[in-house]
């Protein structure tokens, strides 16, 4: 150590502190780089947001006017929509009420038919079970949007055309697939020893069912259940084909009808769009950790 | 929309019949319950999923709409279009997914306060969004053009320019759905076992080397099963481009999806729709075997 001179000592510093000054600039650099990549990802995210926003506050007739800013704030488009008070939303309140509807047995149905066929095939285990679970994934090879024709054929041939339960028909046949794949994962952590016991002790299938599956997959559920809820009612196609009259058609396709004419009231549509928007997004964050936690576990575990 | 628990189903199945030989099967009146419980689920299969796709093949079934096919000139340009459409969205998606679930795994806490914000796009419905899209480029009016206007300069007429509008929907499309991909993403990536990420500090590989020996190694698999699982759900894609572009101008930018129910309804021509959708097949079944191959494989992977 005593060989070591000043000179040597302090080169050595030199290089310390530019080594220092490397790992500062280069700190710096990450700390600009994640600022502006933030700021990208909010003006990204809130550009079509905000945009909705502003038209909803904006008097009937100042949406044409180039500005990004509402000159006159108005809540006069919301209060229109809560008491159906422009003649495109005379049955706003019929029309919610039915997406509700629809969203509740969907979400019911799936949880149902879900739980049901997982519970048949995962835990009592019935021959040949398999073969249910790799045809349902024929419902994956073919788009829902390809087979709206044929349905829309079919409804009609049952009567069924211009009837919330045709759209509910359908949106649970597309989402239980996905509901079997969560729940068959998430019952694979709990042991089958339970149900065995439970058999042994005497209880019958259904109290097995009732009393130690369907408790024990709560958190399954509530993933399978937010994500049958929003694929309900981010739905459109099978809405806007099934459902024509005023009084049996839903949210988004009176939205969408909003479209068709060129002189329609644009600030009651963009106000219908954010209450109708509410909904799923109030539920989103109010879940936000367990629908998170069920889609890890579906996916990577690995 | 269905989600990434699909990834597991694969091997999943495989599992489950290994274990089926040491549990006997169910017997008696407990297969009967067995059969009862799988019954609900086998109905509506059989009516909403196998019935329709058997009724399409069946209205396809004339092969004189296919020569009508080919020499429709909306028809090739919808293919063009369909594969612009998913080519582009689901590939520009998923390594902005790959990219931002890496810069979402930094620690700086308004990184963490922004992946709340950043989902915002997925748990709002899907009308609601592409409505706000689309009058957000029309005219000389949306807020857009009134945006760039700020900036002096003369926004274009978006709809009325064929790759204008083809590039709006797949922006909207991403938009849309980017937040899920990338939460998938970020799901696989927590998933891999912290010492990795130290092991390769402490061999001294940088940001770019851990990237393409670490972290592209072990999710490489889930980026082509989600890519996969993105490019069947984007062929089938309806609801944006029937929102953001309708189509225009002149049907210009429509995809299989919508030009199926332009036939069938706008030209009273269902079966020439059908076939339509349908001769997406050829592309979508070998699509489907590579996502079953990929799915087997994910258990050796990770």
């Amino acid at each position: 150590m005593s060989t070591i001179t000043a000179e040597a000592r302090l080169a050595s510093s030199r290089v310390l502190s530019r080594a220092h000054r490397a790992v500062r600039r280069r700190h710096y650099l990450e700390l600009a780089g994640t600022t502006v990549l933030s700021i990208a990802i909010i003006v990204w995210t809130i550009v079509p947001i905000y945009n909705m926003v502003m038209i909803s506050l904006e008097p009937e007739g100042d949406v044409f006017t180039d500005h990004i800013w509402p000159r006159v704030w108005s809540i006069e488009s919301f209060w229109g929509v809560l008491t159906q008070g422009h003649w495109y939303l005379e049955h706003f309140w019929r029309q919610f009420a039915n997406s509700i509807y629809m969203g509740a047995m969907v979400t019911i149905l799936t949880l149902a038919i879900g739980t049901w066929t997982s519970f048949s095939i995962g835990r009592m285990r019935i021959r040949y079970g398999w073969l249910v679970s790799n045809a349902a994934l024929l419902t994956y090879v073919i788009p829902a949007s390809f087979l709206a024709i044929p349905f829309y054929r079919i409804m009609q041939n049952y009567g069924m055309a211009n009837n919330l339960w045709s759209v509910i028909a359908a949106l649970v046949a597309f989402a239980t697939p996905y509901a079997f794949f969560v729940l068959q994962e998430y019952g694979r952590s709990i042991p089958i020893e339970v149900d065995e016991s439970a058999r042994i002790d005497g209880a019958s299938p259904v109290q097995i069912y009732l009393r130690i599956y369907l408790p024990l997959m709560a958190p399954a559920l509530v993933a399978v259940g937010t994500y049958a809820m929003l694929l309900a009612w981010n739905e459109y196609l099978y809405q806007f084909l099934l459902l024509s009259s005023k009084s049996s058609m839903t949210v988004p396709v009176a939205l969408a009808q909003f479209l068709s004419s060129d002189q329609s009231p644009w600030n009651f549509m963009m106000a219908t769009a954010i209450i109708y928007a509410a909904p799923p997004v109030a539920i989103y964050y109010a879940f936000r950790r367990r629908m998170t936690a069920g889609l890890t576990m579906g996916g990577v575990k690995g | 929309m269905s989600s990434i628990g699909q990834v597991l189903a694969g091997p999943g199945v495989r599992r489950q019949l290994r274990r089926a030989a040491w549990h006997r099967a169910p017997r008696g009146s407990e297969l009967v319950w067995a059969l009862a419980f799988l019954v609900p689920y086998a109905a509506v299969f059989l009516a909403f999923v196998v019935y329709p796709i058997g009724y399409g093949l069946w209205m396809a079934r004339d092969p004189s709409l296919y020569p009508d096919l080919l020499a429709n000139p909306l028809y090739a340009r919808t293919v063009v279009n369909t594969a612009l459409y998913v080519g582009l969205g689901v590939n520009v998606m998923m390594f902005l997914a790959l990219v931002l679930s890496g810069f979402f795994m930094r620690r700086r806490w308004w990184i963490k306060a922004l992946l709340p914000v950043f989902m915002l796009p997925w748990a709002l419905p899907a009308v609601p969004a592409f409505v706000s899209f689309h009058w957000m480029l029309i005219g000389e009016e949306g807020l857009i053009n009134s945006l760039l206007a700020l900036l002096g300069v003369q926004g274009p007429l978006w709809f009325h320019d064929r790759a204008l509008a083809l590039g709006s929907n797949i922006v909207a499309y991403i938009w849309k759905w980017l937040p899920f991909w990338t939460l998938t993403f970020l799901a696989g990536r927590t998933a891999i076992p912290q010492e990795i990420y130290e092991a390769a500090d402490v061999d001294g590989a940088d940001g770019f080397r851990r990237f393409t020996h670490v972290i592209l190694p072990l999710l490489g698999n889930l980026y082509l099963v989600c890519t996969l699982l993105c490019t069947l759900w984007t062929i089938g894609d309806f609801t944006t481009v029937a929102l953001v572009s309708e189509g225009a101008p002149a049907y210009s930018t429509d995809v299989l999806a919508t030009l199926g129910l332009h036939y069938s309804f706008e030209a009273a021509q269902p079966s020439l729709g059908v076939a339509a959708v349908l001769s997406a097949l050829p592309v979508l079944i070998p699509l489907t075997i590579l996502l079953m191959r990929a799915l087997e494989s994910r258990e050796v992977q990770l």
